[in-house]
Order: structure tokens, then sequence, then C-alpha cells
């Protein structure tokens, strides 16, 4: 399997396409135009690396997480650290591009979508630093959720609108995004925050976030000289696992491992788990896997992280699950703080509740690996961290029941990291 | 014999008049009563219904039509009820179709969809989220049972992309007047005129408005440039105003006045 890297839509094997009303296709087709050339243009690709380096501070380090490792069999975990990025997360590489391509051409005002938060705030900052006008739509199950973030966006100066219709989570605020969108479709830009939507947004976001792969791929050969056995991201739209993946997507002796969040469990109805328990639908402009009744409505998802929390994903995955590059598993609300904890404690980063399900996703595929039969030290798992977990401390204090002297939930998390 | 969109639009020119056309999602207020809701309508002098598919995520539609969606869906609305009314709101002689975003004729299967509807007496569908580029089996199916393909075109829209709508739509092509979702709006856009214009000369037959047309003003207003008016959030505004015959009483009077509305610019 060769030449996956080429791939560019509108279609990803059967997935993909443009799913929308007529009166966006103007503004996609102007759009894939735009991108076309900005992504040929040496200016554009001057201004974009300077602001990841000067702005975001990248490239981000690749930090080894030994003590964490021992609770995944023993083998060498890597973290790409994309919560050390400006804002908090990768969520920034993509919308830098995506503003300088508003900009670019001629637009005044960016409106996104937001689930856990870091993409509206990224978008907000974004929109700062380039005087662009700015309205972030955010679930208000969300809003309530995150609502450090709301805060955040709006110290940055952006309008935060919390969406009441249907699950009030990010489905809807997508949904809401794209009512302003056709509405003020001349002054704005939608700066779609992951893989998912309709052509060209898939491929312009995979084309923002693959820096994060790109880099990792050569930290990694540069520092230890090999590739890693397996890369493991979370996916809710799955604009960090992309970015990760796509680098690796022609070699074929690296595992790709999607981790997707199975909320109460991937057994009961619970779950975000899109790809493992979803159907080919068309949800949000593309034909994807989604969640989804015998009439095609959408069915809510649940999770406890807000990010991934999502009863769609991007074509791209859905086209690589269905060709077996890439493999995806859920991860429950209860492995996923597991290892939220145990990172805290053994490596003193504290991860976002999404990048927590990347982290469980490790553990269990170290161990696994190691049951296997592989001997720990041939084994390395890269894994994105794609972001910081400041915005989740509320979540994490209700969790554990973190009042005085720690709750009983961190325990377990101390004898592992003891052990 | 299933009546289609473009006989019902071509009978009302011979009148001398546009078509009028009344959108209302099955399942609100219930199944019954949206069934009831659209016999009433065609009463009040509506040509063409347009049953709306009560869908999850509803992205084309403002608050008054996505609010009576999510009402049918808690009412536990169904595919297949949808397809029962078309057989009742057939059964009046009006043309029937069915305004649905694509998932659900996916998921039901899209010749299954077709083949069912037609049996039904449907006219055929109306897709807002599906452009023709996408549509291939859609196509394929409509054209195998004869049914109505009605495809948008929007302000935006360029003049390739007008010929390629004309080209593939059957019955009449849906001109979006405004920028926008659906919902009532003080006025109707002033671009309406010239899109239907402009879709005229890429080649299109029939062309209705839709999109903001709420009043009998209105009705007339656009029944002067245009083959057929599009009432739908006005309707189901109407229709909600009040429960029971009430609500169906209300509807009757704005269609009655949109029916004059549109006989005024016949007359005129
Ligand atoms: C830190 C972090 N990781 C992951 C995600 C999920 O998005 P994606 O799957 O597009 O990477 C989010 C979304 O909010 C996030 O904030």
């Amino acid at each position: 399997m060769t030449g996956l890297r080429a791939a560019q839509g509108p279609y990803f094997g059967d997935f993909g396409g443009r799913f929308v009303p007529e009166a966006l296709i103007a503004a996609l087709d102007d759009l894939s135009i735009a991108w076309d050339k900005a992504r040929e243009d040496p200016t554009f690709g001057l201004e974009l690396s300077g602001l990841l380096r000067d702005y975001t501070g990248r490239p981000s380090p690749i930090t080894e997480a030994p003590r964490f490792a021992r609770s995944a069999g023993g083998v060498r975990v890597l973290l790409k650290r994309e919560d050390l990025n400006h804002t908090g997360s990768h969520k920034i590489n993509n919308v830098l591009g995506q503003a300088l391509l508003t900009r670019r051409i001629g637009k005044t005002r960016v409106i996104a979508e937001t689930g856990a938060g870091q993409h509206g705030v990224a978008t907000a900052t974004a929109a700062a630093l380039m005087g662009l006008e700015c309205t972030i739509y955010m679930g208000e199950e969300d809003t309530r959720r995150q609502a450090l973030n709301v805060a955040r966006m709006r110290l940055l100066g952006a309008e935060v609108v919390p969406v009441t219709a249907g699950s009030r989570t990010l489905k809807d605020a997508i949904n809401e995004a794209f009512r302003d969108w056709v509405t003020n479709v001349e002054t704005t830009s939608y700066v779609f925050g992951t893989v998912a939507g309709p052509h060209p947004f898939p491929t312009l976001v995979r084309d923002l976030q693959k820096i994060i792969g790109e880099e990792a791929r050569q930290q990694v050969l540069d520092r230890y000289g090999t590739l890693p056995t397996a890369v493991v991201a979370c996916v809710g739209g799955g604009s960090n696992a992309i970015g990760i993946f796509h680098a690796f997507l022609d070699d074929p002796d690296v595992a790709l491992v999607g981790c997707e969040a199975a909320g109460d469990g991937i057994d009961t109805d619970r779950h975000a788990a899109t790809i493992s328990k979803g159907t080919p639908g068309v949800l949000h402009g593309a034909k994807s896997y989604l969640l989804q009744d015998e009439d095609g409505q959408t069915i809510e998802s649940h999770s406890i992280s807000a990010g991934l929390d999502y009863p769609g994903v991007g074509p791209e995955h859905s086209w690589l699950a269905s060709i077996g590059r890439a493999s995806y598993r859920g991860i429950s609300d209860a492995e996923a703080m597991e290892a939220f904890a145990l990172l805290s404690r053994t490596e003193g980063i504290i991860p976002a509740i999404e990048s927590s399900h990347a982290l469980a996703g490790a553990l269990a595929l170290g161990r696994e690996l190691v049951e296997g039969g592989a001997r720990p030290e041939d084994v390395t798992l890269l894994v994105s961290l794609s972001g910081r977990g400041d915005k989740d401390v509320e979540t994490a204090i209700e969790w554990f029941g973190l009042t005085e002297g720690g709750g009983p939930g961190l325990r377990g998390a101390d004898e592992e990291a003891d052990r | 014999m299933t009546r289609t969109s473009g006989a019902a639009i071509d009978d009302a020119r011979a009148q001398g008049r546009a078509a009028l056309v009344v959108y209302l999602p099955v399942g609100y207020p219930d199944v019954a009563t949206s069934i009831e809701a659209a016999r009433t309508a065609v009463a009040a002098g509506a040509d063409v219904v347009e049953l709306g598919l009560p869908y999850s995520d509803p992205g084309m539609d403002g608050p008054v039509v996505a609010a009576a969606a999510q009402a049918a869906l808690d009412g536990g609305v169904r595919t297949a009820d949808v397809l029962h009314a078309v057989e009742q709101v057939a059964a009046t002689g009006a043309a029937t179709l069915v305004m649905t975003y694509y998932n659900p004729v996916l998921r039901y299967g899209v010749e299954t969809f077709a083949r069912d509807l037609a049996a039904a007496g449907g006219a055929g569908l109306i897709t807002p989220d599906l452009i023709p580029d996408e549509a291939g089996e859609w196509v394929a199916a409509a054209d195998a049972h004869g049914l109505d393909k009605v495809f948008l075109v929007a302000p935006s829209s360029t003049p390739e992309r007008l010929e390629l709508t004309a080209a593939a739509s059957r019955g009449f092509v849906y001109a979006a007047s405004t920028m926008g979702v659906t919902g009532e709006r003080a006025t109707v856009g002033e671009r309406a005129a010239e899109l239907v214009a402009r879709t005229r000369a890429a080649g299109a037959e029939r062309v209705c408005v839709g999109i903001g047309v709420s009043t009998a003003e209105h009705a007339t207003e656009v029944a002067g440039y245009a083959d057929g008016v599009i009432v739908g959030s006005a309707a189901v505004r109407a229709l909600g105003s009040a429960p029971g015959p009430d609500g169906l009483a209300a509807l009757g009077e704005l269609v009655g006045r949109l029916r004059a509305g549109v006989e005024r610019a016949g007359a005129a």
C-alpha cells in the first residue's frame, strides 16, 4: 500500500464529497481554489511557517515518558507535545493557516464551531492576531462543561453564541455555524475545526495539521534511528489523528491506531465511537461513518470529553479504516480518566481529556504487544498529546472527587506509578 | 395517475397565474394533524404540497422549521410515516413532493425510497443538501420511477451551475430568494427576480421561489416574475399558532390569502 499520502479529496475511496446546499458551493469552490494557490505560493508558506515558529512555538518537542510507560508493558512511549503550542492544543496549526487564507481572499469575519473550546479559543486567538471579527458557536451543554474556555474566547474579543438546538453539543454548533455561513458568506470564512465537513475542509485541515507527523517522524528518526511501531491518537473529527498519521501513511510497518471515545463503554448506547460502531451516511456535508438510527437520524454521542463528543468523523479516517490502513478502538471515560491521572502523576504533564484517550490506547496497546511476545525494548509508541488539561480541571474535580487531600480515585494511579 | 409538479404548475399557468406551493413537515404537531393540515392547504388553494421529512440536523432551516422538525422527531415520526402521509395527501389530487435532507433517503436505500415514494403517489423529491454533482444515484432512481427531481439554485450560483442544475431538474427549479436559511422575512430578497431570470436563461422550464415568502403581498410580488411561490415557515407558524382545529383554521386562512395574492398578480 503506497501512495496513500497523495489522496486529495473530494473523495477518499467512497467517502467525502460535498453534500451541502447549492448556496455554499460558490464559497467552497472559492476556498478550494484559494487553498490550491496558497499552498503552492512561497510567500504564503513563509508567512505561515513564520507564525508557526514565532507565535505557536513550533516545532513541538517529543518527550519520552518512561514512568508512564511502565504501565504500558514497559515499551517506549513518546509524546508529541501539541499541548505546548500557544493556546494549548493542535487546533492552532489549522487556524493560523485558515485565518491567513481568510485575509488573502479579502474576508473580514471568521466563524467557527467548538466542542471542548480549544478550536474556538484558537480561532478567537488568530482573529485577534489578524484583526478579524469572530463569532464562535458552542453547544450550550459544552459552554457549561468548558466554562473556562468560554471566558478565554470572550477575553480574546470573540462573540460566543451558546447553541440550544438538538443535543446542545458540537454537532448542533456545526449546524448553527453553517446557517451563519450560508447567510453571511460574502464577508465571512467558516474556519472549520477538524477534518470533517464538505470538501475542501477535510483536505485543507489535513494539509495544515500534517506538520505534526512530519515533525514527529523526523524527530523519532533523528533521536532513535528507527520509525515507531505504532502511532496513537484520539479521534473526534480526526484532525490531530490525521495530522500525526499522514506522514506515516506510506510506511506500511508503522501501525496507525485511532482512539475513539467509548463513553460509558463500547457496548453501551452511550458513546462516540463513530467508526467502531457507526455506519456510512451523510452528515455535515460529507459521506463518512456516523452514528445514526434506522431512519438515518443522527444519534447523540456521549463522552466525558467535549472534544470527542461528536457522532461523525472525517472521511479520510473512514477510508483508512475501510482499507485497513488504520485501526480504531474505543476508550471508555473511565479508561481515559485513569490515563489522565497517571500521566499527571508520573510525568508532570496534565493532558487534555481528549488526548487521554490516546494515552489510554497506548497503555492498552503496549501491554497487548508485550503479552503477544514483543520485547518491550523493541516497541516504540508515538502518542499525539493533542492538548493540555487545564480546561479539564473542573471535570477532574468531579470525576475524582478532588476535595481536600485527594479523592479515592487517584490512589489507583499512584499505585500504578509506583509499581 | 400521479400528478407531477410540472403539470400542476402548467395548469396554474394556463389559468394565467403562478402556482402556490406550501411546505409542511410530517409529524408536526402529530402525523394525523400534519396530514389534515396538508389537506387543508390543498382545499384553501395550494397547487403543490411539499411534505417535509423531519431530520435531526436540518442545516438549511431557520428556527421555525427546525423546531417543528424537532417536535415531530420527539413525537416519534418515522420515514414510513412520511410515505404514508404522501399517500393520503396525493389522494387529494394535489402534486405531492417530499422535501428531505439526503441522509434519511440514503439510509432507506435510494432506489427503494424512489420505488416506495412512487408507489405512494408522490411526485418526487426536493433535496436541499444534494447538488446534482453528488446526485447520481438519486437521478438514476428518479428516472427509473418517473419522479420529479427538484434541485435548488441560489443567488451565488454561477451561470455554469445554473445550467447544470436546470438540466438535472425535472418539475421545477427551486430558487432560494436570498442567501440564508428558511424563515419569514420582512421582504423577499431583491436578488430573487434576477435569479429567476438567470435560471430561465440557463434553460429552466419552470422556476419557483422560496425562502422568506411569508405574506400575500410577497406572494403577489413573486408571482409577478416566477412560475411558483413557495411558502414554508409562515405556514408552519400558522399551523402551530393554536392547537387542533384553530391551528388548521389559521393555516387555511393564510393559504387562502396567499392564493388570493398569487391571483392578484395574474390579474395585474
Ligand atoms: C486537545 C484536543 N484533542 C483532540 C480534539 C478532537 O479533535 P480532532 O479529532 O479533530 O483532533 C480536540 C477537540 O476539541 C481537542 O481539544
